[in-house]
C-alpha cells in the first residue's frame, strides 16, 4: 500500500465517521419508535449553529460551547418528541416521515431568519483548526483525527450505555417490544423522549465534528441524505451497523473520487445502497425479518 | 339534504354519484374552458402549472395514496419525461408522438425501479427511490451529448401537423386536454379490478395476496402508471418552461411533490389537484405577505421552506386527510346543517403494525 492510498482511506474513514454518527441518530430513533426521522441532518446543522452562536455571540470558550450546544440540542430533541411526534405515534409511517420532513424544512427556514448569521457560511473557530501531524510519508489532518477518535469514543460510550446501565437496558427492551416493556413497568413514552434527546445530541456532536471540515451553513444538513445509505448498508436496526455502514460509504466514496470518473463520487453512496438492497435487503447487520400472518 | 337510493350495482361504479355532481363538474369544465378568454397571461400560466402538477400528482397519488408505495425520487421520472420530450421535439418529432414516447420511456424507467423495489417495504423502498433519484439527476447532468449537462437545454414549442402551439392560450388548452384525459383515465382505473387491487395492496399485502392478487405485477403496474404520468407531466413542464436543467429535478422537487399530495389529501383524486393549487399559489401568498412582514423575516431565503414545513406539520397533526378531507367535512357540515357531529369522520385509531418479528 502506498502513501496516497492510505491518505485517501484516512479521509474516507473520517467522512464515514460523520455519516455513521448521523446514521446512528436514525437508527436510535428507528429502534425506539419505528419511525424514520428525515430531520436528522437538520438537527446536525442546528447543533453546529448553536455552537457557533455560543462562541461568537456569547463569547463562550470552545470547551464550554461544545457541551452546552450538545445539551441544548438534547433539550430540543426532547421538546420535538413531546410536541409533534408523540401525538401522532401509531399513525402510518408515511405521515411521520412527512412530519419529520416538515421539521427539517422548518429548521432550515428558521435558521435563515437569523439576521446576519443564517444566510452566510461560517468557519467554526476550533482550537485544532488547520493543524497537521506528519507520520512518515503520511500527512494526518488533525480535524480528521479528531473525528475518528471522538466517533470511536462515542461508540464505546453508547455500547457501555446499552450494555451496563439500567436506562440503556430499558431502552433496548422498549425497542424490542414496546408492549411487553410497558407491561414490565418501563416508562416507554418517557424513554422515547430520551431516545430523541440522545439522537439529537449525537447529531449535534456530528455537526460539531463536521463544522471545521466543511464550514457551517444552513444547507449543511443535506449531508444527512448520505447517512441514509449508511444506515441501510449497516442494517437499519443495528447500532454498530450504522457506524460500519458509514465507514463503508465514506471509504467507497473517497476511493470512487480518486479512481473513477468525475461525478461518481457524488453517487457512489447511492449505487452502494442500491446494490445492497438488491443483494441483502436487511443490510450487513440487520436481523432477517419475515412477516407472519 | 340528499338521500341516495341505490337501485342497481352499476350505481356503485358510476363516476358521478348524482345529478348535483354532474352539474358541479360541468360548471368547473366550463370555467376551465373559458379561462383563456377571462384570465390574463399571468393567471393563465399559473393555471397551466396547476394542470401540469396535477397530472404529475395524479400519478404519485396512485402510487402513494392508493397503492401505498411511496417514492422519494419522483422528480427523476418527471426529469426523464422532460428530457425525452425536449430531445425528441428538438429532433423534429411531432408533439403527440414525442409525448407518448416520453410517457413510455418514463414508465420503462419506473419498471426498472420497481423490480428491485418489489422486495422492499416502507422506508427501504423510500431510500431505494431516493438513491435512484440522485443517480438519474447525476446522469442527466453528465450525459452532455443529449441533455446539454448542467448548462441545461432549450425546448421548442410543441408542434403537430404543421400547427405550432406557441401562444399561452393554445398551450393551456393542450394541458387542459391532457389533464382531463389523465383524470378520467385514473378515475376509470380506480373503479376497475386493477384499481381495487391497488387499494387492497395498500391496506394489507397479506390479505391482498390471499385474495389472489399478484403483488409483484400490481406494484410494478402502479410504478409504471405513476412514472408514465410523471413523464407526461414532465414533458408538458419542459414545453411550458422552454428551458430545463438537471437541478429542476432534484430531491427538493421530489419532496415538494410528496408534500403536494399529502397536503392535497392522500387517497383522493381531488387531492392531487388541490395540492397542485396549494403548491402553485403558496409562493404568491408568501410574496404578498412579504410586504407586511419585518425586513429580516421577509428577506430570508428560507421563508418559503419555513411556511411549507409549518403547513405540512399542521396538516399531518391536525388534518391527515388533507385539503380534500377538510372540504368533505365542511361540505357535510352544510349538508346536514344542524346535525353535524364532531366525531363523524373519526376513524378507529389505526395502530402502526410493526414490521419486526414479535
Amino acid at each position: 500500500m502506498n502513501g496516497a492510498l492510505l491518505q485517501i482511506l484516512l479521509s474516507g474513514v473520517a467522512a464515514g465517521c460523520i455519516y455513521g454518527l448521523i446514521a446512528l441518530g436514525f437508527v436510535l430513533i428507528y429502534k425506539a419508535t419505528e419511525t424514520v426521522s428525515f430531520a436528522q441532518g437538520e438537527l446536525m446543522m442546528l447543533g453546529a449553529f448553536a455552537a457557533l452562536a455560543l462562541m461568537t455571540v456569547l463569547g463562550f470558550p470552545y470547551w464550554l460551547a461544545v457541551p452546552s450546544a450538545i445539551g441544548a440540542m438534547a433539550l430540543l430533541g426532547l421538546a420535538v418528541e413531546r410536541v409533534v411526534i408523540r401525538p401522532i405515534l401509531g399513525q402510518p409511517a408515511f405521515s411521520i416521515v412527512m412530519l419529520t420532513i416538515g421539521i427539517g424544512y422548518v429548521a432550515r427556514g428558521a435558521v435563515t431568519m437569523i439576521p446576519g448569521i443564517g444566510t452566510d457560511t461560517h468557519a467554526l473557530p476550533v482550537p485544532y483548526k488547520d493543524e497537521v501531524r506528519r507520520l512518515g510519508a503520511l500527512v494526518l489532518n488533525v480535524e480528521q483525527l479528531v473525528v475518528i477518535v471522538v466517533t470511536a469514543a462515542l461508540s464505546a460510550a453508547l455500547y457501555a450505555l446499552f450494555r451496563y446501565t439500567r436506562i440503556g437496558v430499558a431502552m433496548q427492551a422498549a425497542s424490542q417490544n414496546q408492549f411487553a416493556a410497558y407491561c414490565m413497568g418501563i416508562p416507554v413514552r418517557r424513554l422515547n423522549g430520551l431516545v430523541w434527546a440522545l439522537a439529537a445530541a449525537v447529531a449535534a456532536l456530528a455537526g460539531l465534528l463536521l463544522a471545521p471540515i466543511t464550514f457551517v451553513h444552513a444547507n449543511m444538513g443535506f449531508i444527512g441524505l448520505k447517512a441514509f445509505p449508511a444506515a441501510v448498508v449497516g442494517g437499519f436496526g443495528s447500532l454498530p451497523g450504522a457506524i460500519v455502514g458509514g465507514l463503508v460509504i465514506g471509504v467507497v466514496e473517497s476511493l470512487a473520487g480518486f479512481y473513477l470518473l468525475e461525478g461518481f463520487k457524488d453517487i457512489a453512496a447511492y449505487l452502494v445502497v442500491l446494490l445492497m438492497l438488491m443483494l441483502r435487503p436487511n443490510g450487513l447487520f440487520g436481523e432477517s425479518l419475515r412477516k407472519k400472518v | 339534504m340528499r338521500f341516495l337510493f341505490k337501485t342497481s350495482y352499476a350505481q356503485d361504479i358510476r363516476l358521478a354519484r348524482h345529478g348535483g355532481d354532474v352539474a358541479t363538474y360541468a360548471a368547473l369544465g366550463a370555467a376551465l374552458l373559458a379561462a383563456p378568454w377571462v384570465l390574463e397571461d399571468y393567471g393563465l400560466a399559473q393555471l397551466t402549472f396547476v394542470l401540469i402538477y396535477g397530472v404529475i400528482g395524479l400519478g404519485l397519488m396512485l402510487l402513494a395514496g392508493y397503492t401505498g408505495q411511496f417514492s422519494l425520487g419522483h422528480a427523476a421520472f418527471v426529469g426523464v419525461g422532460a428530457y425525452a420530450q425536449g430531445a425528441l421535439t428538438n429532433a423534429g418529432w411531432p408533439f403527440p408522438l414525442a409525448l407518448a414516447a416520453a410517457g413510455v420511456l418514463a414508465a420503462a424507467v419506473g419498471v426498472v425501479v420497481a423490480v428491485p423495489a418489489l422486495r422492499l417495504k416502507g422506508i427501504y423502498l423510500g431510500i431505494a427511490t431516493l438513491a435512484f433519484g440522485f443517480i438519474v439527476e447525476e446522469g442527466l447532468a453528465r450525459w452532455e451529448s443529449v441533455t446539454g449537462g448542467n448548462a441545461g437545454m432549450h425546448v421548442k414549442a410543441p408542434a403537430m401537423f404543421g400547427w405550432v402551439l406557441d401562444s399561452a392560450g393554445s398551450f393551456y388548452g393542450l394541458c387542459l386536454g391532457v389533464a382531463v384525459a389523465a383524470t378520467l383515465g385514473c378515475l376509470n382505473l380506480l373503479r376497475s379490478p386493477t384499481g381495487r387491487a391497488f387499494v387492497a395492496v395498500r391496506d394489507s399485502e397479506v390479505s391482498a395476496q390471499s385474495l389472489g392478487i399478484h403483488l409483484a405485477r400490481t406494484k410494478t403496474l402502479a410504478f409504471a402508471i405513476a412514472s408514465a404520468l410523471a413523464g407526461v407531466g414532465g414533458a408538458l413542464y419542459a414545453h411550458k418552461l422552454r428551458f430545463i436543467s438537471p437541478d429542476q429535478f432534484n430531491i427538493l422537487q421530489s419532496i415538494d411533490l410528496l408534500l403536494m399530495i399529502v397536503i392535497g389529501g392522500l387517497g383522493s383524486v381531488h387531492g392531487a389537484f388541490l395540492g397542485a393549487i396549494f403548491l402553485i399559489t403558496m409562493p404568491q401568498l408568501i410574496a404578498a405577505a412579504k410586504d407586511v412582514l419585518p425586513e429580516a423575516v421577509a428577506q430570508a431565503p428560507g421563508l418559503q421552506g419555513l411556511v411549507y414545513g409549518l403547513v405540512l406539520i399542521g396538516f399531518v397533526l391536525f388534518e391527515p386527510q388533507g385539503l380534500y378531507g377538510r372540504w368533505l367535512k365542511v361540505r357535510t357540515w352544510f349538508e346536514l346543517f344542524p346535525f353535524y357531529r364532531r366525531g363523524m369522520f373519526r376513524r378507529g385509531k389505526s395502530f402502526q403494525k410493526s414490521e419486526r418479528l414479535r
